[in-house]
């Protein structure tokens, strides 16, 4: 049950981001997920970016549809809003929370199921209206809660635990993303840690629509032989294209990279991702050659993972808009009403 | 040909064209015309859902009481469209006149004895006096107004100053205009007797008074209610709305400094992400709305009840149109009472507010802001296409600048350090509504919105007498909301013991029914709802009637079901009477209608008893 809250001791060891909080302050409710479930894994790595990032944790504004994944907003961030609202319709309710309060940072969670059949319509459109948000979809392939359906992004050729083979190719929310304009796409896999916590604090950071594709095995109902989303396929298929190092504003840069092998991404606060290329043919910053190599590596079964696309300076929708910089839910209601003088100047026109 | 007794300032007259012709201007300008020679208007578009070539009229009621509903019959039809000539000339009156294109001989028309027919070969004046083709289709329109003009003595000077206004930034198409109308005035004074027995004169009857449509009242509204987001999904009718949000927002709401919009103006993928973006909004501490239609409530039915149960303001505007399904866009009925009141699956009800004009959709949608913040739920707004769409007289809208918003129970920060703990359904007050908080405050006051079951402490539950504990406070939240909802109109002569019950855009018919009825020393009474759910004021006039009117305009008699539903009435008293032809109510209809109860003719009795 989600309102088990997980017991608060403090150990005065624990270490503090400079807001003062430990790793705790950052945690939610005792997860209900199956044992050893792939999701559970990245809400312990948004546990451990959010505090890495020392976001105040009422700032954080977390939102979700329905499904296993929708579950997880629930297990992070307790002194954060969170909004747990109907099937695929999450985004909406996203844009709509961002248009009012802009200075808030938004943490969408979302299923494979959730994105890419019943809500593909809004997590499309989100992305071209560039919404500020990091949108993380727990990829299983697989729908949890009604017992071991195939979901969108479920492989051709992969058998469900009952025995069942999949022949309908699969929606790639990565590739799609990219080919609808994303400003940021990354994949990486939810067993990977060290990968997946410097990604997260990336796309929280940045400027506009951010996606994480992780691939997220489900224990349960797609962790089997033949599966191609179960953990042992994973690893085995799992090849990084370039690792992101996410480097906070003013932090020192404490990892040694060898010039020619780093490129350095500044984000709008400042802050900075450094992307070190593990194959030489991967350029993160162009759209049409990273769809090709991705599509390339997926051919041979591979899961090409890391930041795979970013874009600082493509508009976000309140710029777009052209909203003030405060938010709009703070604006005093005397700079909102035109007042009496004004409707009588407006009705001339309907004499 | 009947006698001709003067009729001054009271008649109707119609005009059918081709849709895409430019004959909206030439409309709007007659009524104008006449608004501004004091001359109480009201105006009725009938369009096609379509871009062009489909028929198109107009209906301009000129009536010195100022009534704002349909007659229910044609004085004068100008029948400019050769498609619809058969029909147009039928729905003459008798005595009545008709106006038509003589350039090609239409020797048919002429065979109604009981009507005058004029022919003015506008095509050919147009012709000879105009070059390209567009141009002659425009000005053939241009031109009828100046026959009508002749005919009803029109003041020309009135029609030149409101062109004026009209092409202020391009002057030479107010002379082109003008001898459009000049050769249509002249050639008519030239051949026929003018004026008509039936014509106007100047009075003093729109003073104070604006020509407005309900959307655009409805958008400021929103705009004078402090709502920043809108978020939409385009739908006839209700598109009108957002574009009028938008035209003020932009003039009225930038920062003179900045540059910046006051306002985020979304058009939504769908009308699900539309609402979506609403609550979200709403979730997050703005005023947000939207505006759509039937088929745009349908889809929201989901969010509606998320909402709902969650406990999210949300303002909807549904500016109904015919259905069922896509039905006839372009044309207005009631027909989303029961949609609106109960959508979505499982116990859910809905606060609903009736405007029944432009006027009211201003203040109503004020106050649905109001009630939607204060009672934390979704506050619909059922206005409807010809109340939306189409301009009517009514009086100058009043802003009171010392208005400030209810936000309802939002917590401050100051309120929330105050507290040990926060839960979001802990129904301190023991009105139903439970205090809410907004992300950004405080990590103290987090809490989860969900739509799955949850205890009054906010936290999910499977727990039957958690998930009942919830339930049952809803209901108490809806008896508070019956208090909060505005009264129904009361119009009660003493001791009479038939009314009429009615809502919306009805109103104006009833109105001038009631005087008509009255006048023939029938008493009856007139309760308009203006709200659901129902208060004791609804109960207390159902109560002191015998017999009552339920004057609606759909097939299904919704409001009926309503009343029967959420009121003590007995059903038995409950008579109905349904317009839903997609034309707006006429005052005709109801004055037959009720006749033919109250005073029922012998071979009706006759025929009803032999029905059994």
């Amino acid at each position: 049950m989600t309102f088990i809250a997980k017991p608060k001791v403090a150990h005065p060891s624990l270490p503090k981001n400079p807001l003062g909080f430990t790793r705790r302050d950052y945690e939610g409710a005792l997860s209900t997920l199956c044992a050893g479930c792939g999701h559970d894994s990245i809400t312990a790595a948004i546990v451990e970016a959010s505090w890495g990032l020392a976001i105040e944790p009422q700032n954080m504004v977390k939102l979700s549809g329905i499904g296993c994944s929708s579950k997880t907003t629930a297990y992070f961030v307790s002194g954060g809003h969170g909004f747990n609202s109907v099937h695929g319709r999450m985004p909406s309710i996203a844009m709509g929370a961002n248009a009012a309060n802009r200075a808030l940072t938004y943490i969408g969670v979302s299923g494979d199921g959730d994105t890419l059949s019943i809500g593909l319509g809004q997590f499309c459109h989100a992305i071209r209206r560039n919404l500020n948000m990091l949108y993380i979809i727990e990829n299983n392939g697989v729908y949890g809660l009604t017992k071991g359906q195939f979901s969108a992004s479920a492989d051709l050729g992969t058998k469900a635990k009952k025995g069942e083979t999949n022949f309908q190719p699969p929606i790639d929310p990565v590739l799609l993303a990219l080919t609808l304009g994303a400003s940021f796409v990354a994949r990486s896999f939810s067993g990977d840690k060290e990968q997946l916590v410097p990604l997260i604090q990336a796309g929280l950071k940045h400027q506009g629509f951010a996606l994480i594709d992780v691939l997220s095995p489900c224990v349960t109902f797609n962790d089997h032989e033949g599966s191609t989303k179960s953990y042992a396929y994973t690893r085995e298929h799992y090849e990084p294209a370039v690792h992101a190092d996410f480097v906070p504003l003013q932090s020192e840069i404490t990892v040694d990279y060898q010039a020619g092998e780093t490129l350095p991404v500044v984000m709008h606060d400042g802050s900075r991702i450094l992307l070190r290329k593990l194959d030489a043919a991967y350029d993160a910053t162009n759209r049409s050659t990273a769809a090709a190599y991705i599509q390339e590596r997926m051919k041979v079964g591979e899961h090409l993972t890391g930041l795979l696309y970013i874009e600082e300076s493509q508009r976000d929708f309140h710029d777009i808009n052209g909203t003030p910089d405060a938010p709009l839910n703070s604006l005093p209601f005397e700079s909102l009403s035109p007042g009496s003088k004004a409707l009588e100047k407006v009705l001339a026109r309907y004499r | 040909m009947p006698a001709a007794t003067p009729r001054v300032n009271d008649f109707t007259i119609k005009i059918g064209t081709v849709n895409g012709t430019g004959s909206a201007s030439a409309n709007t300008l007659l009524m104008k015309s006449l608004f501004r020679s004091g001359i109480p208007v009201m105006g009725k578009n009938y369009f096609p859902s379509n871009i062009q070539g489909l028929p198109t009229w107009y209906e301009i009621r000129v009536t010195r009481d100022g009534h704002v509903a349909r007659s229910g019959s044609v004085d004068i039809m100008v029948a400019m469209n050769a498609e619809t000539y058969a029909r147009d000339v039928k729905e003459v009156a008798p005595g009545g006149y008709l106006v038509y294109d003589s350039t090609w001989p239409r020797p048919a028309l002429l065979k109604r004895e009981d009507i005058t027919v004029f022919g003015v070969p506008l095509a050919r004046l147009c012709n000879e006096n105009f070059n390209g083709v567009r141009t002659r289709i425009l000005m053939k329109n241009i031109c009828y107004a100046g026959v009508l003009a002749a005919l009803l003595d029109l003041d020309v000077a009135r029609i030149r100053e409101l062109l004026a206004e009209t092409y202020a930034k391009k002057p030479q198409l107010v002379d082109s205009n003008m001898k459009a109308i000049q050769l249509g005035y002249d050639y008519t004074r030239a051949n026929f007797a003018c004026p008509l027995p039936m014509h106007v004169q100047k009075m003093d009857g729109t003073g104070g008074h604006i020509m407005i449509d309900g959307n655009t009242a409805a958008a400021l509204g929103c705009l004078y209610a402090g709502a920043t987001v809108a978020a939409w999904y385009p739908i006839t009718p209700s598109t009108s709305l957002m574009d009028a949000f938008k035209m003020f927002g932009d003039r009225l709401r930038v920062d003179a400094q900045t540059g910046r919009k006051n306002f985020a103006f979304i058009q939504a993928e769908d009308e699900l992400a539309a609402i979506g973006m609403v609550i979200g909004a709403s979730w997050n501490g703005a005023r947000a709305f939207t505006a759509t239609s039937g088929p745009g409530i349908s889809l929201m039915n989901e969010f509606l009840g998320l909402a709902y149960y969650a406990e999210i303001p949300a303002v909807v505007f549904d500016i109904q149109r015919v259905g069922p399904s896509t039905g006839m866009p372009t044309r207005t009925q009631q027909c989303d009472l029961m949609e609106c009141a109960y959508a979505s699956h499982g116990d859910t009800r809905h606060v609903c507010l009736y405007p029944a004009n432009p006027e009211e959709c201003f203040y109503m949608a004020v106050q649905a802001f109001d009630l939607a913040e204060r009672l934390q739920t979704p506050v619909m707004v059922l206005s409807d296409l010809d109340i939306g769409m189409n301009d009517w007289m009514c009086p100058d809208l009043k802003w009171d600048d010392s208005y400030r918003p209810d936000r309802g129970k939002v917590l401050s920060k100051e309120e929330i350090l105050k507290l040990e703990k926060f839960y979001r359904f802990i129904d301190k007050d023991g009105d139903g509504i439970t205090a809410r908080t907004l992300p950004g405050v405080h990590p103290k006051a987090a809490y989860f919105a969900r739509g799955s079951g949850h205890s009054q402490y906010g936290a999910y539950t499977e727990d039957s007498a958690e998930y009942q504990q919830v339930l049952d406070r809803l209901l108490k939240k809806w008896a508070t909301a019956k208090k909060l909802m505005p009264r129904a109109v009361i119009d009660a002569t003493a001791g009479a013991s038939c009314g009429i019950v009615s809502l919306g855009s009805c109103d104006g018919a009833i109105r001038e029914a009631l005087d008509v009825l009255r006048a023939r020393d029938l008493g009856v009474d007139y309760m308009r709802v203006r709200a659901f759910p129902f208060g004791e004021d609804v109960e207390k006039f159902l109560a002191a009637h015998e017999v009552l009117f339920v004057v609606e305009q759909n097939r299904d008699a919704q409001l009926r079901a309503l009343l029967t539903l959420e009121t003590e009435v007995d059903k038995a008293k409950l008579r109905s009477l349904l317009h839903y032809s997609g034309l707006p109510i006429s005052s005709s209809f109801i004055v037959e209608g009720v006749l033919a109860e109250l005073q029922p003719r012998p071979e009706i009795e006759a025929q009803g008893a032999a029905r059994g």
